[in-house]
Formats: C-alpha cells, structure tokens, sequence
C-alpha cells in the first residue's frame, strides 16, 4: 500500500477545496439556508405536522442528503475531470500507485469535503429548527455511506465526461431531478398510490428515508431496505470503478 | 553495462487501427544517455507513455530495472522519473507543494532538505511560494523537471525537454543531465534537434514510422559521419569497373556516368590523389570531381526517407 501517495493525492484535494472555499462550502451553507426561510418558515407555517414532526424539522435530513449528494457528485467528478482536463493527470497514472489507492484518494478526500459540509448544514439548520436524533449511529452510518456512493458515482462521471458540459450533465438531469422527487421535502406518504409505487424506483428514496428515520423514527420504508439499497448502490458503483480500471476507460489508450 | 530497460516486441496499434509502434525491440543500458531521434509522430511519445504506464500496449513486454511494468509496475515505475512533452501544471498550486506532492504520489516520505537542494538546482528556489500559473514557459518547464526528479528516479524520461526552451536553460539542462548521469542515472531523451542528441548521447537510436530503425554509439556515428565521399563524373559512361581500380572499391551509378569512391577523411589521406592518377593511367576522363561529407543530418534524413 502506498500510504504515501494515498497522503499525498488527499492532501492535494482537500488543498484544493480550501482554495475554492466560497464554492466548495459558502454556497451550499447559503442555498441551504434559503430554503430553510422558503420552505420552512414561508411554507412550512402553513403545513401541519408530518407524523408528530414540525415541517420545518421534517425536511432537515433531506435538505442534509440532498447537498451531501449534489456536492458529493460536484466534488468527486471536478476532482478527476480537471487533471484529465489540464493533462495533469499523467503524474497520477505514472506512479507506483494501484487503482485501489487513487480511488481511494480522490473519493475520500470527496466524500471529507462533503460529510463535513453535512455538519455544517446541520449546524445551520440547528439554528432555525428543533433537531433531535434518536440513532445517532445509524446517521452518520447512512451520512458516510452516502457520501461515499455519490463521490464514487461522481468520480464515475469525471472519467466518463469528456467535457464540462456532460459534467453538469449527470447532476443536472437526473441527480437533482430524482434528489427533488425522492421525498426531500415531503413524506411519499402523501402521493398518491400509484405515485407511491413509481417512486420505489428512486433510490434517493431510501437515502432520505433511511436518514430521516436516523433522526425522528419515522421513514417510509423500513430502514433496513433503505440501507440495502444504499448497500447495493455503492457496490454498483464499485462495480462500475472497477471495470474503468480494468479496462482503462478514458485513461488509458 | 547492465540494462535498464529491456523492450521487447512492443507494439501499440491505437483504437481506429493507427498503428504508432510496430514490434520494438531495445534496450537501454544502466547509466547511459539514450537519445531516441525521429520526426514528429514517428511513435517516440507512445513509446516513452507505454514504459511509464500512460498508454497500454498492444503486445510486447517491457521490464525496468528487472521488474515488468505490468506485473510489478510499483517497482517498475518507482524507478522512472517522466518530464512530459506538455507543460501540463497545476494551475493553481504552489511550486513547493506541486514537487512535494509528486514525491509522496511515488512513495517516497517527506524530504524537505532534497526538494530545496531540487529546487535551488533548478533555479526555481525563488519561486518556491508563487503559484505555478504566473511563471513563465521555461519555468514550468523546470518545475516539471524538478517534480520528476523528486523521487529520486534511477530512469528519466525527458521528452521533448528543449522544444520551445531558450539558450540558457537548455544549457542548464544539458548540465543538470550529465550531472544525473554523473550519479548513475540513466536518462532517455527524445528529440527532433540531431545537434541535441550529438550534444549529449551515449547512444542514438533512430525512430520512424513506429519503427525503430537504427541504434547506435554516438561514437559509431560521428565516425560514419567522418566517412566522405569523392564523386567523380566521367567523360564517358563507363560498362564497369576496370580491374586496376579494385583496390578503391568503387561503386558506378547505373547509367555508368559517376563513380563514387567512399574513403575516412582522417585515414587514408593519399587515397583520393592515388585514385585519380589510376583514373588517367586506365585513360578514364573525367569532367568533374566532387566530395561530399555526411552529416548525421543526412543519416538521419536518407534512413526516414529510405523507410518511408
């Protein structure tokens, strides 16, 4: 193992994050808050208690999970894009370090910069609502998991895009669009049933499901569904960072 | 003089059936400045990117050092220092912390002491704290050199080191590879400059068409390059050669109009006065005599050309 190099590739991304501060933690702390004044205090006045919880406190973990999932996708995919982009890249790709070790690297340092933009949100979010977590370990189970699955997902689409625009492709129209309807902001509960059932087929379902339930018991699939599919979902993406290794997709000729 | 880098077979045909590499067979030895010489796109880069890991190759094997870059490529490519072609940097990263970084990518624990002693070499001690983005071209391109050398490689690749480089820093880096070489590193450069490679070489290959076409000691070179050629036009076309004038072992041109008498300059300085006085014992007239003198130029250029 080259911890070394592991160090060194982290250091460099989390250099990196420091660097672009306003972008990397300011912004997502600001649109978070916003939606808070929006949906919380605007709205949320007007909306009864979702299953013994206040509007406001009930969209807190999906408000969590949707920037953990954007800014996981946003960090992981950047992180790799730009040094296929610049050519830097090649440094990587020429040193005694495995595919297990870059990964490892770059995901990690992702998934870092956004759990602790998780924390901070929370933090935030504190300071508008009553929060309370009845399975501590099992949030920051579901947080961890989450980041990582995005970052690999994200660090996926920074090797399969090849251009910036397909960069913002991916978390554009289909993360965003599947984060909004995977009950960040409501309870499927109040669909419609054959809504209900379509809705199944979004796995950020069971994220925020399983992350609301870490924190107020209530979730609307059991929570251990919600942690097999995550389960499932990070090894598809293992699966997937894998085969590009394998076959040096769009790093290798 | 053992070798350090043994490739054997390598070929590389790219997706979309370009074929940059046709089996390449060399070998390069431990502590020797090997100039690989070829036009552009004749496969040098493709070449070097396949040692180094950048670029998988089609067939073949490659071993430094003794050890397969595929199989036991963490003691393979630990060895190898790689300056690339492309001033590719990281905009944004200070140059102290770009030369830190590429020495804990290979593997190698922090070392402040050497990346100063790097960075003085190269002059870039003064710049240690400024971003890379506001140096100028022949800048980054020491830094880049300063980060392959970070780790202490046994191998390095320069690919390309003096395109678009001033005077002065090609002097510098001319200095700073014998100094390398001095210390027993072996150093592969490649080059489209022929005054380069006889500059600096131990040994020169040739490279065309994704073939390798001729290596060689720069001493064996300069020698050929020594070898001069008395032309000679006759009068009269001449059906062969006369039997008298075997000892100068003529070549005729096919319409039997020059003769082509090929001599070393340093050694057989009689040579050219003996043969002219044999041409008029034989009653060959002649209108016209010249020599000419091949440069590694013309090596170069006939044996592109011979293959193309």
């Amino acid at each position: 193992m080259n911890l070394y190099a592991i160090r060194a590739i982290y250091r460099f991304e989390m250099a990196r994050a420091w660097r672009t501060l306003t972008q990397s933690i300011i912004s997502p702390v600001i649109s978070t808050s916003l939606y808070f004044v929006v949906f919380g205090a605007a709205i949320g006045s007007r909306i009864p208690e979702v299953e013994g919880v206040s509007y406001g406190s009930f969209i807190v973990p999906g408000l969590m999970m949707l920037s953990l999932l954007t800014q996981s996708l946003s960090n992981a995919s950047f992180g790799i894009y730009f040094p296929r982009f610049t050519g830097t890249i090649y440094e990587v790709l020429s040193a005694p370090v495995s595919y297990l070790e870059i990964v490892v690297s770059y995901v990690g340092a992702a998934a870092t910069k956004s759990l602790i933009l998780g924390v901070i949100i929370l933090a935030t979010a504190a300071l508008f609502v009553p929060i309370r977590i009845e399975h501590p370990l099992w949030m920051v189970m579901f947080l961890v998991l989450t980041a990582v699955t995005f970052s690999l997902l994200g660090f996926i689409i920074g090797i399969w895009a090849d251009g910036f625009e397909k960069l913002q492709l991916v978390p554009l129209l289909v993360v965003t669009p599947l984060a909004f309807l995977g009950g960040t902001f409501y309870s499927i509960k109040m669909l419609p049933p054959l809504w209900q059932t379509v809705t199944l087929f979004n796995p950020v379902v069971y994220l925020v499901s399983g992350f609301r339930w870490s924190f107020y018991g209530i979730s609307d699939v059991s929570p251990t569904i919600s942690l097999g599919m995550t389960l499932l979902f990070l090894l598809t993406c293992i699966a997937i960072v894998a085969w590009i290794f394998r076959t040096g997709y769009r790093l290798k000729p | 003089m053992s070798t350090m880098i043994a490739i054997s077979g390598l070929a590389k045909t790219y997706e979309g059936g370009f074929e940059a590499l046709k089996p390449v067979h060399l070998d390069i030895r431990e502590g020797e400045i090997f100039a690989l010489l070829g036009p552009n796109g004749a496969g040098k880069t493709t070449l070097i990117s396949i040692v180094c890991g950048l670029v998988n190759a089609s067939a073949g094997r490659v071993t430094v050092g003794g050890h397969d870059i595929v199989r036991n490529y963490r003691e393979a490519r630990a060895l190898i220092g790689l300056v690339p072609q492309e001033l590719t940097t990281e905009a944004f990263e200070s140059v102290w912390n770009a030369v830190s970084f590429s020495r804990g990518l290979f593997g190698k624990p922090a070392d402040p002491a050497r990346i100063e002693r790097i960075l003085r070499d190269l002059s870039l001690w003064d710049k240690r704290d400024n971003r890379i983005m506001t140096l100028s071209g022949g800048m980054k391109r020491r830094l880049l050199i300063a980060k392959a050398l970070s780790h202490e490689p046994r191998v390095l690749f320069l690919d390309e080191p003096t395109a678009g480089v001033d005077v002065e820093l090609r002097r510098d880096m001319w200095q700073l590879v014998r100094g390398l070489q001095a210390d027993g590193v072996t150093v592969i450069l490649t080059t489209h400059y022929i005054e380069e490679a006889e500059e600096m070489a131990d040994r020169i290959g040739v490279i065309s068409r994704g073939e390798i076409i001729l290596v060689e000691d720069k001493a064996t070179l300069m020698h050929k390059l020594g070898r001069k050629q008395l032309s000679v036009h006759l009068q009269d076309p001449l059906a062969e050669v006369p039997a008298t004038l075997g000892a100068w072992a003529l070549e005729r041109s096919d319409d039997g109009q020059i003769l082509t008498y090929t001599y070393d300059a340093e050694r057989h300085e009689r040579g050219i006065g003996d043969l002219l006085n044999a041409l008029s014992a034989a009653g060959i007239a002649y209108k016209d005599v010249n020599t000419t003198q091949s440069s590694l130029e013309d090596i170069f250029v006939s044996l592109v050309r011979e293959k193309a």
